[in-house]
């Protein structure tokens, strides 16, 4: 080995060994902010938050089924009564009789500062005999049952006041004194964990342990669970990706390394060809662990293709050099293949600049995978393979490839009327080729989905599509703007546009409102003589209130209630998912319920947010930003597709200098792209965002083949003397590229299936396609 | 099995000597073939805490064999629906419904009326010690309840009727309170 060869592998040793060390240290995440915008506008903020933090990514639904509803029951209430111990979960819903004591105790207790009804003309003469002529009113009614025995100490109804703006909508069906499946054959649970939505491992413990805990309680067997909710989807795709990794790599590698072997026939020159690939794939996990801190392991996964395309250069190596040697092969290939090498980075280059992370990650990926790969074939293989690189002779086999050529030559016309009739297709159908929304991109299997929503609807657990959104400095700001917020809200319910709202003020006023309810509460004498006056004719005698005059007293000259009043009620919780610290301020969170009845299920969007103007509050319709964020992306990659696109096609116009060969090298790319496409709107396929960006793969990989092939055409001798040993270094390198891609479209990862199933495909096109319009003898 | 049978039989006739001639059976058979029909209705509500009843007034509406709609107009607008086993309230602005199948206990006070005014003696008796006194033109049906879940919070419901009409319905709670439920047919002929 000579000097500089050997300055060359120490450095590349050394650099692998740096690379190494950065790979063992990086972060690999494979949960959903691979799908969450890099730079969210302040709607898409909340959605975010939603996502990785809000209550409802922290609800896991859970059924029992199997026994009798009285085993059930008994199962319900013993798994309610374990996992409440757990400190992984913060609440655990059955529906159990007195589980919520603590908190009417607590709305009772505090009723005065508490009630919206409590004002300084409550408590006037007129004031109190409406209100107490209220209360007995409602005794008439069946109503009145309940209320009876809170009217001595409750004659103004305050606690009815309270209790009838809370979500009074869909109840889950009860069985056995717990909550039950509509049909009433399965026990239903909703549980709360600690653990963040955007915490995996911690929602993998939290399902773990309600399934280890169930089969405890339930020891006999003849119980089983069934679980749901943004937490399992998480764990689930995670477990998805993971499992995808090795297997989609470790497929596309042993499949690469017998087409190596196969054509080599020598493990050494099928180790050194894999030198660069390994070089590249772990190029492009530093490069990414470096630039964003957290690898995604879809992006690892993209690396199945990385292989397939990154071996190619090692392959144009020794297979074209096998004959002429080094030298010759620097002149006369490095250039064309440099510049596929170019045209190639264009292509992942330009995903670098979306604010979908995901795919961002992928573009700088695959572009210092490839560049890598390719450095280190040019510069520290052939040192390495020194100059005998015992290359068997394989030209043999390029006269057959050329019949096959000649052949497919022959079916130009054809091949252009089957590309036009597939536009034709495509331009009809331009409006139904697309998948609507982001659920293209989820890795949630439509059997789990089902489930999900089976046990949603089960439940009535709640979708938090609508909210209106506050931000503050502080939380007696926040609680404040809130209480404004919720004045304009009440008059959106009474106009029917909204069904009702939690505030986290209904249970925690802000110390304002608190300190402004007390002072509408009259001193004792003062009290009793005007209630005296109220009742003289009332069937209430004022001396059975006595109860009624020590509590508002006691009110009266209570401290605030504060967030530490709560501890121990159910209300600390929602509070605490409603009103939430952030790093910059307080955020407040108002969840809206739609009308329901005959007017559906949607809010008008429209009333709601005139309403709202000038309150601080945003408006935010979930649904609505995941559709528009979704749009975003989409549009988003058309436009990097097609900068994506222009800028190969101008480095491909500036370095062939020929409108005529460029058009020549273009023309079977295109048709590439237009044939796959139309032939996965055949096959059923909804294209989403990542079809799109295969598109423009298919132009930046396909080009390798295109530009040897224009190079063939630019020797005077014309394609008939083409290099038989290039021919077949061509059509391994396209098997190897088509393996790598194709492996990826066995992914159930929705993101590396679209990429895979689009240019898999379309990168053997773009080599027969190539082929097939090259410029025979006398054309050029 | 059989021993048992006759032993309920001679506890019946023991328990009910005077109604020899209109026993049970008949009035259920009486009450099943009214088929419904409206009546207006006045209910005083005696509660320890007020001086005075609260009363109410309104119009009910009954169609067999289990849909009862009671409309109060006075003092309040309120309407509540029993259809089947969802009970909707409505009052002010306010709609509340409740599936009584998730709620036994409002179930069996439910099922008193019910199953007085369709006859039903079986879903009767699932939850209440049935007396008979009087005779087919006047007749007091008496509920005791047998399970102590309902007997903490009604004592007694008194039915009182003629023929296959009932007229008055009294509740005597747990408490000492009780509600006296006086039912007025708008038109006595249509029920036959």
């Amino acid at each position: 080995m000579t000097r500089p060869a050997g300055r060359a592998l120490a450095l590349w040793l050394l650099a692998m060994l740096a690379g190494a060390v950065i790979v063992w240290n990086s972060r690999f995440s494979a949960d959903m902010s691979f799908f969450l915008p890099a730079k969210p506008s302040a709607e898409q903020q909340v959605l975010v938050d939603q996502l990785k933090e809000g209550v409802v990514s922290r609800l896991l639904m859970v059924a029992i089924a199997g026994g009798d509803a009285a085993d059930r029951a008994t199962a319900s209430r013993a798994l309610r009564a374990r996992l409440e111990k757990l400190p992984e979960f913060v609440s655990i819903q059955n529906g159990e009789a007195g589980s919520t004591d603590a908190d009417r105790d607590y709305l009772f207790k505090h009723r005065y500062l508490l009630s919206p009804a409590v004002t300084p003309e409550r408590f006037t003469v007129d004031g109190l005999r409406q209100a107490v002529g209220d209360s007995i009113d409602l005794l008439a009614s069946p109503a009145g049952m309940m209320v009876k025995p809170l009217l001595p100490r409750d004659p103004t109804g305050e606690l009815v006041a309270l209790v009838s703006g809370l979500n009074a909508g869909a109840q889950p069906n009860v069985r056995d004194g717990v909550w039950a499946s509509r049909d009433g054959e399965r026990a239903m649970l909703l549980i709360q964990t600690a653990a963040l939505g955007s915490d995996t491992d911690g929602q993998e413990r939290a399902i773990g342990l309600i399934h280890s805990q169930f089969a405890e309680a339930a020891a006999d067997g003849r119980l089983s669970l069934q679980l749901s909710g943004p937490g399992l989807f998480a764990v689930k795709s995670r477990a998805t990706i993971k499992h995808e990794v090795s297997l989609l790599s470790t497929l596309s590698t042993v499949a690469i390394v017998a087409v190596l072997f196969f054509v080599y026939r020598s493990l050494r020159l099928m180790t050194l060809g894999l030198l660069p690939v390994v070089s590249g794939a772990l190029a492009g996990v530093v490069a990414v662990s470096l630039a964003y801190g957290t690898v995604f392991g879809i992006t690892v996964g993209f690396g199945s293709a990385l292989i397939g395309e990154a071996v190619d250069y090692s392959i144009y190596y020794f297979v074209q050099s096998g004959r002429l040697g080094v030298d010759h092969w620097r002149a006369r290939f490095w250039p064309t293949i440099r510049l596929g090498v170019l045209t190639s980075a264009c292509g992942f280059g330009a995903l670098l600049f979306s604010g979908f992370p995901g795919l961002a990650q992928l573009g700088l990926y695959s572009l210092s995978g490839v560049v890598v790969a390719a450095l280190v074939t040019r510069f520290i293989l052939p040192p390495l393979a020194g100059s005998n690189l015992g290359m068997r002779d394989l030209s043999h086999i390029g006269p057959r490839l050329k019949r096959g050529v000649a052949l497919l030559q022959g079916l130009r016309w054809p091949i252009l009327m089957l590309s036009l009739t597939a536009a034709v297709l495509l331009t009809v159908n331009r409006e139904r080729l697309w998948h609507p929304n982001l659920s293209a991109l989820s890795t949630v299997s439509a059997a789990d989905g089902e489930i999900d929503q089976a046990l949603r609807a089960d439940i009535s657990a709640p979708d938090a599509r609508y909210m209106a959104v506050i931000t503050a400095p502080d939380r007696e700001s926040a609680l404040q703007a809130a209480e404004r917020a919720g004045q304009k809200l009440d008059r959106l319910i009474a106009e029917g546009v909204i069904g009702g709202y939690d505030s986290p003020a209904r249970f925690l006023p802000s110390e304002a409102m608190q300190a402004s309810r007390r002072a509408s509460l009259p001193p004792p004498d003062a009290l009793q003589a005007r209630l005296q006056t109220a009742l003289t004719d009332s069937p209430l005698a004022a001396n059975k209130l006595a109860g009624f005059l020590d509590d508002v007293e006691t009110s009266r000259r209570q401290g605030q209630v504060s967030r530490e009043s709560l501890n121990g009620t159910a209300l600390a919780l929602v509070v605490d998912s409603l009103l939430v610290q952030r790093p910059a301020g307080w955020s407040v969170l108002l969840p809206l319920r739609p009308p329901g009845g005959d007017k559906g299920v949607d809010i008008a969007i429209e009333p709601v947010r005139a309403a709202l103007a000038g309150s601080g509050a945003l408006f935010v319709d979930m649904k609505n930003e995941f559709d528009t964020l979704y749009n975003d992306y989409l549009h988003e990659a058309t436009l990097l597709s097609l900068a994506g696109f222009v800028a190969i096609v101008g480095l491909l116009a500036v370095t062939l200098r020929s409108p005529r060969r460029l058009a020549r090298l273009l023309l079977p790319l295109l048709l590439s792209v237009v044939l796959v496409i139309a032939g996965l709107h055949l096959a059923g396929q909804q294209l989403h965002l990542l079809h799109l960006i295969g598109m423009l793969l298919i132009v930046a990989v396909g080009s390798n083949y295109a530009l040897f092939f224009d190079d063939a055409s630019q020797s005077a001798r014309g394609f008939e003397d083409f290099d038989d040993a290039t021919l077949v270094s061509m059509a391994v390198a396209n098997l190897t590229t088509a393996i790598g891609f194709g492996t990826l479209a066995l992914s159930k990862v929705p993101v590396l299936h679209a990429v895979g199933i689009t240019v898999g495909p379309g990168a053997i096109l773009a080599l027969l396609l190539s082929a097939c319009f090259v410029s025979r003898k006398g054309e050029a | 099995m059989t021993k048992r049978l006759l032993a309920c039989l001679l506890c019946l006739a023991v328990a009910l000597p005077a109604s020899a001639a209109f026993d049970i059976a008949q009035l259920m058979g009486d009450l099943a073939k009214h088929k419904g029909g409206r009546a207006k209705f006045v209910e005083r509500k005696y509660l320890a805490i007020l001086d005075k009843p609260v009363v109410s007034t309104g119009e009910m509406t009954y169609t067999a064999p289990d849909r009862l709609e009671k409309r109060t107009l006075t003092p309040k607008v309120e309407t509540l629906l029993l259809d089947k086993d969802i009970l909707s309230i409505e009052r002010d602005k306010q709609k509340l419904s409740i599936n009584l199948a998730n709620q036994p206990e409002a179930l069996a006070f439910v099922d008193s009326i019910r199953g007085t005014l369709s006859g039903n003696r079986a879903a009767l008796e699932k939850n209440y010690a049935l007396h008979l006194a009087g005779n087919s033109d006047k007749w007091v049906l008496t509920l005791l309840p047998s399970d102590q879940k309902i007997a903490s919070m009604v004592q007694r419901i008194t039915v009182t009727g003629n023929k296959n009409q009932v007229r008055i319905i009294e509740y005597l709670q747990a408490d000492g309170d009780r509600a006296v439920l006086n039912i007025d047919p708008v038109d006595p002929g249509s029920g036959k």
